[in-house]
């Protein structure tokens, strides 16, 4: 039993070392605005350019509306 | 019906660019630095260039359509296309300058790829001018039909080929990461493709409202 722990250690150790180095040479954590995000407050941002579009959108529609009407009218 | 008539596109167009909000948002972007979370215009910025494109294609097939035929409706269909299109340029620019101010630190570098996209904007701004300047109708038509053809490949290879092939910060130029290593990212595209697609076609009924316009006006002018 002993052994056959101490080969799976031999194993995993040089494995662990790698992953260290790997990890190591990956470049300094890269800024993001996750702090934002984690606050919820991203949301807030996303509602408002959903309403702007929405709104724009509708607009487009009422103005598509009423070209069919002065369409039919020609 | 004919199809600029219909709605359904135009639901689809604004469901789809309504989904990039939220992806395009929320989702995880690869984390690079110098361009942090501004890779995220590549859902804002980049599908306001598709939309020009996509009338301006639109645009060279009207005038060349109308070259064959001769109708005036395919003239007036090829000019508002280009009303369109620049506005789509109009804002592709400002986003991209204000995208710059942070990424390279001023709005307007002469990077060659603004510069050639300036010089682009010129050219059509151009082919309005000529438009303007002649009043006989058919002539005027057939001129600027011929300008147009020729005035769209010129556009690529200022905006889309030239400043890949010389120094440009810009992304996708000079070795800058851009499609090849953002398309990598799954969750990427996720948001990507519906934006432009979306903006494409968003582009495409604001130019069919226009041109709808354009034909009352015309009808209005005519001589009875």
């Amino acid at each position: 039993m002993p052994l056959i722990n101490m080969k799976k250690l031999a194993f995993l150790l040089p494995l662990l070392f790698c992953f260290a180095i790997a990890s190591a040479q990956q470049a300094q954590p890269v800024e993001m605005a996750d702090v934002l995000r984690s606050s919820g407050k991203i949301y807030v941002v996303i509602a408002t350019i959903c309403i702007i579009f929405a709104g724009l959108a509708v607009y487009l529609f009422s103005i598509d509306r009423r070209l069919k009407k002065l369409e039919k009218e020609n | 019906m004919k199809f600029i008539y219909q709605t359904w596109w135009k639901v689809i167009a604004v469901l789809l660019v309504f989904s990039t909000f939220i992806t395009g948002l929320l989702f995880r972007v690869p984390r690079l630095p110098i361009i942090h979370e501004t890779i995220r215009n590549l859902y804002f910025h980049v599908p306001m260039w598709m939309g020009m494109l996509t009338v301006f294609v639109v645009s060279v097939y009207y005038s060349i359509k109308y070259l064959r035929s001769g109708k005036e409706e395919h003239d007036l269909a090829a000019v508002e296309c280009v009303n369109t299109g620049l506005m789509f340029y109009t804002l592709g620019l400002l986003t991209g300058m204000l995208w710059a101010q942070y990424a390279w630190g001023e709005f307007w570098s002469g990077d060659s790829k603004q510069n050639s996209a300036a010089i682009a904007f010129l050219l059509y701004c151009a082919y309005l001018v000529l438009r303007n300047s002649i009043d006989e109708e058919q002539k005027r038509a057939k001129i600027s039909a011929i300008y147009n053809i020729f005035a769209f490949p010129v556009m690529i290879v200022l905006i889309f080929v030239l400043p890949r092939m010389t120094d440009s910060l810009h992304p996708g130029s000079g070795g800058n990461p851009a499609f090849g290593r953002y398309d990598l990212d799954n969750g990427m595209k996720l948001a990507f493709y519906p934006a432009m697609l979306g903006w494409s076609f968003i582009a495409l009924w604001i130019a069919t409202v226009r041109y709808r316009i354009r034909l009352i006006e015309n009808k209005k002018n005519a001589i009875n």
